[in-house]
């Protein structure tokens, strides 16, 4: 009898194990995380405008219907993207998640505050690697650090209400993403 | 003999207890630094690096992309105030303020999927809510059409409402309180 019960004590340790082992394996397995369900959507380095979720289609769970979205699938292992997104009427944001889905930085048109968001996406290293002079001028220039080097970006913008729908379907269309142009260092 | 069956017995145990909390765990919203407001539940750290394992575990079973905090912050109710489920076929009404953002929107979901409707109405913005003159309102979510702000159920059985709020202050250092009023959940009448 007391052998079974220290079986029993010992299977629930190591069941406290596997599920420490599991939680933390789980987003690296992940067949059908975001990133996953996108890849079959969505091309690299390019910005491609999601449909609207319906009911009984949707391409991820818990979708805003009230905001019209495009994602650009990034890969940075050929160098640097600049992402432009052109703001709508009502709200914009630009929200950036890792490989696992893990939401790292987010704007939006007001914390920009301009008509047209303008970022560069690039990991640590190729940011250590910017000429010196270049990162002076970066005041200027909204720099975001990828922690992984490849990942999603996410473009939203709000319809306050089903009519404006258009516009802000306009707006994250005309948004891009796509290699930065090899930037001239003497200006 | 007695051995290999006390192995096997051990690992069982192991691998039902073990799978068995973290099922548990990814289904029941068990992350850290949980934002609770009535029936209303946030977590804002799940949208920073800072997320926890059980938000990134969570993240990735569900396949949605969470709402990073520099967008906003979203809210979820799976039951009324007195904590009973959200039931379809009754009218639940929604009822006060909102805390201070540029925007809010709130959708009706049945396990992440929209539920489909006569009026193809699936939530309403901040901007289309029809509010009395101290800035308060009520929305009433029923299978029956009801005058005023009315969300359709489609009559089915479980669902739950989520209240995003874009642009806002409310974030992993909000405490529920004054600060954050949230308006109430009250089931009033079943059909």
């Amino acid at each position: 009898m007391i052998r079974w019960l220290l079986m029993l004590l010992g299977g629930a340790l190591l069941g406290g194990i596997v599920h420490i082992a599991t939680v933390i394996i789980l987003p690296r397995t992940a067949t059908q995380d975001a990133y996953s369900r996108l890849s079959a959507l969505v091309p690299v380095n390019k910005v491609t405008p999601l449909p609207e979720p319906q009911p009984g289609s949707a391409v991820m769970p818990l979708m805003d219907p009230a905001m019209a979205t495009s994602i650009c699938r990034y890969d940075l292992a050929n160098g640097p993207l600049k992402i432009t997104v052109p703001v709508s009427p009502a709200y914009t944001s630009v929200s950036f998640y890792t490989r696992t889905d893990v939401a790292y930085y987010a704007i939006n048109d007001r914390a920009a505050g301009r008509r047209v968001i303008e970022l560069d996406l690039m990991t640590q290293a190729q940011h250590d690697q910017m000429p010196e002079e270049e990162n002076v001028t970066a005041a200027d220039r909204l720099i975001v650090d990828s922690p992984t080097d490849t990942g999603l970006v996410a473009i939203r913008a709000l319809a306050p209400e089903p009519g404006l729908m258009p516009k802000a379907q306009a707006a994250v269309d005309a948004a891009t993403c796509a290699p930065a142009p090899q930037t001239d260092t003497g200006q | 003999m007695r051995l290999l069956f006390g192995t096997l017995f051990t690992l069982l145990v192991a691998a039902a207890v073990g799978l068995g909390t973290t099922y548990y765990a990814l289904t029941h919203g068990t992350a850290f630094g949980a934002l609770h407001v009535g029936s209303w539940t946030a977590w804002p750290k799940t949208g920073t690096v800072d997320a926890d394992p059980y938000a990134r575990a969570e993240i990735a079973r569900s396949g949605r992309l969470p709402i990073a905090l520099g967008d906003g912050v979203s809210f979820t109710a799976t039951t009324d105030d007195a904590g009973r489920p959200l039931d379809g076929r009754c009218d639940v009404e929604l009822s006060g303020v909102t805390p201070q953002a540029r925007f809010w929107t709130l959708t009706l979901y049945n396990n992440g999927e929209l539920v489909s409707n006569s009026v193809h109405r699936h939530g309403f913005t901040s901007e289309e809510i029809v509010r009395r003159s101290d800035g308060s309102f009520t929305i009433t979510v029923g299978p029956r059409a009801s005058p005023g702000n009315w969300l359709p159920t489609g009559g089915i059985e479980h669902y739950e409402l989520v209240l995003r709020f874009y642009d806002t202050a409310v974030g992993v250092a909000t405490k529920a309180g004054r600060e954050l009023p949230m308006p109430s959940v009250t089931t009033r009448s079943c059909q």
